[in-house]
């Protein structure tokens, strides 16, 4: 049997046809090609200018979260006035004659737990994570470090449960007072909620130690212990601070376990053992009742902005010395 | 060489901190469990609260917090996903890339209740969406993006540089060979990071304080319009918000046991995910 006859190229192809086709359209097959290609690249930068918007959703939210703190916020400085906002520390936006809105206590509250809460979590959290990259054998490590990761995930609404029935007691008995619910619970509280921030990362400074600098101090007749504390800690002790202001910066912005634990009463006072009344907690307390576009809803705004540029501001200082730091270990 | 006192007590020093790490988690864990554990039944869980919350269940909780986690994933994992694909794919070493990272750095660190200011300007009173699951989804989304897009970053990462220049080499498009090539291998490191976002989103409660959680609500949302119970907020309120909190401490402790099941759950199948995915890389 014969093929039957199958010509290998269409008329297309062949040398006269494409000349043929060029003629009518102008196009050679370079050029389909290239259109091709065209569409193709086209298609490419699109799909990169897609990811690319993307890519700015981040700088856009927290652009958008400023603005929209500062434009609700800036009605309440025009009618309560800045000097006033600063510098008193009555808030009492309830009163039926004269409603105050000073924001010093509420900010010193805040400040005052989170120095509490630092005092007690930054030794513990910096022992802990020394002791989790340079003591603990490996199974013990393998203990505790997802036991840190857990205590991160913990729900902050559970630890200020845990802060009012048990805490709260423990407080009121050891220094024989009716009511535990204070800055010394918040703290406690608090500490226990950075401590994760602070262990992991520490952890992480410590151990990006290079190993070298350990064994020359063990080699010069140093014991661990002098290593530790006159080697690998002051090393690593950029990287430490970075962890430690971000552990500041979540005990400055945590709403739910000071709203709980503190007893919130807002008064100007540096006492541990008295009830406060945070920033966080204030706006958590009083924008439920609040009607819309009040001077009280503008304040509470103000409130929301100073936290944002008190929590910014920290988180840049330890994003700079972590930047700085990486650049010397390289 | 004999060691020294001072390092001695140094070094009990260090091992009682990590002691003392492991007992606070031991009587957040203890404590709620052991005191939560009675309460839990069947009714518990399935039933709305009754008489004033004293009685019945927290059945319209548990499904609020679900819902709401659902358009927060909705919501945070394909921008997070993009966001994450453009910085580890596409994105050139300089300023943008730089001022991009650094605010995602720092969204993370924005407290939450400023999350919560932000989605009542936003979505409730800008969008007009109302205090609603979709307004507090939406703003537990924005909560969570940071992480996600870390975690999404995080996955892609592992995916071996050769396995785009192989794509490459054969003349696939730079997109093509993402999508062939890069996602397939990234995803279940992904879904790790969704999880573990998702585990925050359901804990967390200043940013639906004011978005959409209901005080009582017996029964279950209709729209994404309609308010909702929700877990975290439910046990904010027995804690500290109810007429006789004495009475109900039991149903408290019942809300915090679920709640924290919940999220030891999802925290342990994102590392059950991670494990099998590494065994699947080595294989």
């Amino acid at each position: 049997m014969e093929k039957p006859y199958e010509p290998s190229l269409t008329i297309q192809e062949t040398p006269v046809g494409k000349a043929w086709l060029h003629k009518r359209t102008g196009t050679t097959e370079k050029t389909i090609a290239f259109k091709k290609f065209q569409i193709r690249r086209l298609n490419e930068i699109l799909i990169e200018k897609f990811f690319f918007i993307n890519g700015l959703l981040a700088i856009l939210i927290l652009l958008g979260i400023f603005c929209l703190l500062f434009i609700k916020g800036f009605p309440a400085f025009r009618e309560i006035g800045w000097k006033s906002f600063f510098t008193s520390s009555v808030w009492n936006p309830n009163s039926y004659s004269i409603p105050q809105y000073g924001i010093l206590s509420l900010i010193t509250s805040t400040l005052m737990v989170t120095l509490g809460a630092l005092v007690i979590a930054v030794p513990l959290g910096v022992a802990c994570a020394a002791f989790i990259s340079q003591v603990a054998s490996r199974r013990v490590r393998e203990i505790l470090k997802p036991a840190v990761e857990i205590l991160a995930g913990i729900p902050s609404v559970v630890v200020g449960f845990l802060g009012i029935i048990l805490v709260n007691p423990l407080i009121a008995k050891v220094f024989g007072i009716s009511n535990g619910l204070n800055a010394l619970n918040g703290s406690i509280l608090l500490a226990i909620m950075s401590l994760p921030t602070i262990i992991s990362l520490s952890e992480d400074a410590l151990r990006a130690v290079p190993k070298t600098y350990k064994e020359a101090s063990l080699a010069l007749g140093g014991n661990d212990w002098q290593t530790l504390i006159r080697v690998l800690v002051p090393s690593a002790l950029s990287g430490i601070i970075a962890s430690i202001m971000l552990g500041m910066g979540r005990a400055i912005g945590e709403t739910m376990t000071v709203l709980m634990a503190t007893g919130n009463a807002p008064a100007l006072t540096f006492n541990f053992l008295d009830a406060i009344q945070t920033m966080t907690s204030t706006i958590a307390i009083e924008l439920g009742e609040v009607p819309y576009n009040t001077t009280h809803y503008y304040a509470l705004f103000v409130i929301g902005l100073v936290l944002f540029i008190m929590t910014f501001v920290v988180n840049l200082v330890s994003d700079i010395i972590l930047q700085k730091y990486q650049q010397v270990e390289r | 060489m004999k060691k020294r006192w001072s390092e001695r007590i140094g070094f009990l020093m260090l091992y009682l901190a990590g002691i003392l790490v492991l007992f606070f988690l031991g009587v957040i864990l203890f404590d709620i469990f052991i005191k939560g554990v009675g309460v839990l039944s069947w009714n518990f869980l399935t039933q709305p609260p009754r008489m004033g919350m004293t009685e019945g269940g927290i059945f319209p909780a548990i499904m609020g917090t679900f819902m709401v986690s659902i358009i927060t994933v909705i919501f945070a994992v394909p921008l997070g996903m993009f966001a994450a694909i453009y910085l580890n794919e596409y994105a050139i070493p300089g300023k943008i890339t730089r001022l991009i990272r650094l605010a995602i750095r720092n969204l993370s660190g924005v407290p939450s209740i400023v999350y919560g200011l932000f989605g009542v300007v936003l979505f409730v009173q800008m969008f007009r969406f109302g205090t609603s699951v979709l307004s507090a989804g939406l703003t537990l989304g924005l909560l969570t993006l940071p992480w996600t897009i870390t975690a999404c970053e995080e996955a892609l990462k592992t995916v071996p540089k050769s396995y785009r220049e192989g794509a490459l080499a054969l003349g696939a498009t730079k997109w093509h060979a993402i999508r062939t090539n890069v996602l397939p291998y990234a995803i279940p490191g992904m879904m790790t990071g969704v999880i573990l976002g998702l585990s925050r989103a359901a804990g967390e409660t200043a940013p639906i304080l004011f978005t959409g959680a209901a005080f009582f609500l017996p029964h279950l949302p209709k729209s994404l319009f309609d308010q909702f119970m929700a877990l975290p907020y439910h046990l904010y309120i027995l804690a500290t918000q109810h007429h006789a909190i004495e009475k109900v401490r039991p149903i408290a402790y019942g809300t915090a046991l679920v709640l924290l099941g919940l999220i030891l759950l999802l925290n342990l199948s994102a590392i059950w995910v991670r494990y099998r995915y590494r065994q699947k890389m080595r294989g």
